[in-house]
């Protein structure tokens, strides 16, 4: 039995940048504040890197989002591995013909000659008021992409483990962080591996109804487990973890488990990855079903500022309880 | 337009492998476009007719290992630099022989083995790459440089910007070559671009820059050899803004309604592959003899490799889920 640590997300990812990088000295970081001597990027996750590993390999760049990005795609062609840090997810917007043009597509247009082995970690998430540019979950627009990997742990421990996957994996990954994710605590074995990509976890088990969800709505999910058994509904929570390549296999298993399913993600739900995955559940099990598959998501409007349109804004465990009184009734 | 009069200048043996290598360029342009006439590849296929000295000079500063970044009007950079004709035909004909087996195309060729790093559709993107092939380069300890070719429409875009800040503050072993032909598209360079000069905006980013005559071997060799030296002794990137002219228009298949008719007979009028092999002759460093058959062991080499192209099998179905990622994708 493995030792447990008690860390918060920050803890845990910076846990894995350490080993990654004691292992294999290809590993690269850079971002803008990344160094030391600015802080160790945005939430302070890459704080203490620069002055282990140096600042050859941990390198803080120019607010240049476009340049981040191509110089980590580069390094990669070159045979290094770089961690690159994009701030807030919003900004990935301004490198997106980096991410998407050339990181996802260079292995499939070289016919496999070229490969881009970086990892882009991103913040976002609602409820702190940074309003409509700051906290955007765009996950649907990286998973409708070809050639790139989109991962949103919601534990440490997951979030070490993925981590340590996603560096080492031989494709772009981007890795969405949230504010809800990164600063909750939790237990991480001192010993967590790698945990492999695309595969769903089942947070919790329950027979009634499957809650498909990720990152920082299954925080959002858990706070609702208590109602949920207090009306009698026996939830099963998986929390997917990667959005793309997304895990079919454990997501229908719960579904033809329980026949009744939601997905509730922070994304907006319009056109949103749950659309996908809803998609496939009644496209596989469609005479299985005993209600069609419920989606929960944001409204089709920019994040609020207000604290009131905010907290609107986002699907709130009450949300949750309603709609799976709703799938129940 | 070399500054100083006892810049480096090209010997014979320089000038002939610079030639030779801007055959290769001309003969594979003229054979591309003729078998895009009888219908025997259909492609999107932007000509460098016209720009063969700025890629046959900087390639003969190469070696194997030094890489480059280019772009859809990229195919005579990577001839010059050495990218075997035979998978070139195939990729261009979309058969599975190619350097991309048939994925990715004219302008997505790709070749690692000669250095041909990436090839983009995207205005501007060969430059942030790059950088990043120089980062390596540097944290590997080795002295290869890296050549990000770009177009003048290029130097208006953010990219141009964010790579130029980001190679001077890092030191990267890059040369920014902006093949200035003129046009960006069908547009004018003084319509699009604010400066006389691209190479002026290089002082915004702290490295040199220059304005060379990109039709010109001398001009070119003297320039290269300064920009190559400097990256390979880790001072840094530089800007070389080639003067040169687009031959045959934006796209094949491109009427020129946008040129001056005048200007552009006048450029073509002094074409550098005819003045470079008179210069050869009238130097005494070949005979006509000699070049016709330097140009006709090109030939035949061209010749078998389209060959080799319209022979080699079309990929099959299942290539849509290889290369997505490492592993297949699921059918």
């Amino acid at each position: 039995m493995s030792v447990m640590l008690q860390m918060n997300g920050i803890q845990a990812i910076n846990a894995a940048m350490v080993e990654a990088m004691e292992a294999d000295p290809k590993v690269l970081v850079l971002g803008e504040d990344i160094a030391d001597p600015q802080g160790g990027g945005v939430t302070g996750t890459m704080k203490g890197l620069s002055t282990r590993f140096g600042e050859h390999r941990v390198r803080t760049t120019p607010i240049s989002e476009q340049a981040i990005i191509g110089a980590a795609i580069g390094a990669a062609l070159g045979g290094y591995k770089p961690v690159a840090e994009i701030m807030l997810m919003n900004f990935t917007t301004v490198a997106m013909d980096m991410i998407f043009n050339h990181a996802a597509k260079l292995r499939f247009m070289s016919g496999g000659q070229s490969q881009v082995p970086i990892t882009i970690r991103t913040l976002t998430g609602a409820g702190w008021q940074t309003a409509g540019q700051h906290c955007d979950h765009l996950e649907g627009w990286f998973a409708h992409a070809a050639g790139i990997k989109v991962i949103a742990a919601s534990s440490p421990a997951d979030m070490k483990g993925l981590m340590l996957s996603c560096i080492q994996d031989p494709d772009p990954c981007l890795f969405i962080e949230t504010g809800m994710t990164l600063f909750s605590p939790g237990e991480v074995p001192a010993d967590q591996g790698p945990i492999p990509l695309g595969k769903a976890k089942v947070a919790v088990s329950g027979s009634d109804i499957t809650i498909v969800t990720w990152a920082a709505q299954t925080i959002r999910c858990m706070m609702a487990l208590q109602a949920l058994g207090e009306a009698g509904i026996s939830a099963e929570i998986v929390d997917l973890r990667t959005i793309s390549p997304w895990d079919k296999e454990t997501v229908l298993a719960s579904a033809a488990k329980t026949g009744r399913v939601m997905i509730a993600h922070e994304a907006v739900r319009d056109f949103g990855p749950g659309a996908e995955i809803a998609a496939t559940i009644h496209e596989e099990l469609f005479g299985q079903l005993k209600k069609p598959v419920k989606r929960l998501g944001a409204p089709k409007c920019a994040v609020p500022f207000a604290k009131v349109l905010e907290d609107a804004y986002l699907v709130q465990p009450d949300d949750i309880v309603a709609a799976a009184k709703a799938l129940m009734g | 337009m070399a500054e100083q009069s006892n810049a480096p200048k090209p010997d014979a043996q320089a000038l002939l492998d610079i030639f030779r290598r801007m055959v290769r360029i001309e003969r594979n342009d003229d054979a591309i476009r003729t078998a895009m006439r009888r219908g025997r590849i259909t492609a999107p296929y932007y000509s460098g007719r016209g720009q063969e000295v700025i890629p046959a000079t900087i390639s003969h500063f190469l070696n194997d290992d030094d890489q480059i970044c280019t772009i859809y009007r990229g195919i005579h950079d990577m001839v010059a630099k050495g990218i075997p004709l035979r998978p070139l035909w195939a990729e261009i004909s979309g058969k599975v022989d190619g350097t991309c087996k048939g994925k990715g195309g004219p302008m997505h060729l790709t070749h690692p083995e000669t250095g041909v790093m990436v090839t983009t559709g995207i205005v501007g993107s060969s430059m942030p790459i790059a950088n990043g092939l120089g980062w390596a380069a540097k944290l590997d300890g080795s002295k290869r440089v890296v050549v990000a070719y770009f177009g003048d429409g290029a130097s208006n875009i953010g990219a141009f910007h964010e790579a130029l800040n980001l190679a001077s503050l890092w030191k990267l072993p890059v040369l920014f070559v902006c093949q200035n032909n003129g046009f960006g598209e069908h547009t004018r360079y003084e319509i699009a671009t604010s400066v006389d000069k691209i190479s002026t905006r290089a002082v915004s980013y702290n490295m040199p820059g220059f304005t060379v005559n990109g039709n010109d071997p001398d001009d070119m060799y003297a320039h290269v050899h300064a920009a190559v030296a400097r990256a390979r002794a880790g001072e840094g990137p530089t800007l070389l803004e080639c003067k040169t002219f687009r031959f045959l228009g934006h796209l094949i298949g491109d009427d020129d309604f946008y040129m001056d008719k005048a200007e552009k007979e006048a450029a073509m009028a002094k074409d550098p592959l005819p003045r470079l092999r008179a210069r050869l002759i009238a130097e005494g460093h070949a005979s006509e003899a000699d070049l016709d058959k330097l140009i006709a062991d090109i030939e035949a080499e061209i010749a078998d490799a389209q060959e080799y192209g319209a022979n080699s099998p079309t990929p099959s179905r299942d290539e849509l889920r290889r290369d997505v990622f490492a592993e297949e994708m699921p059918a």
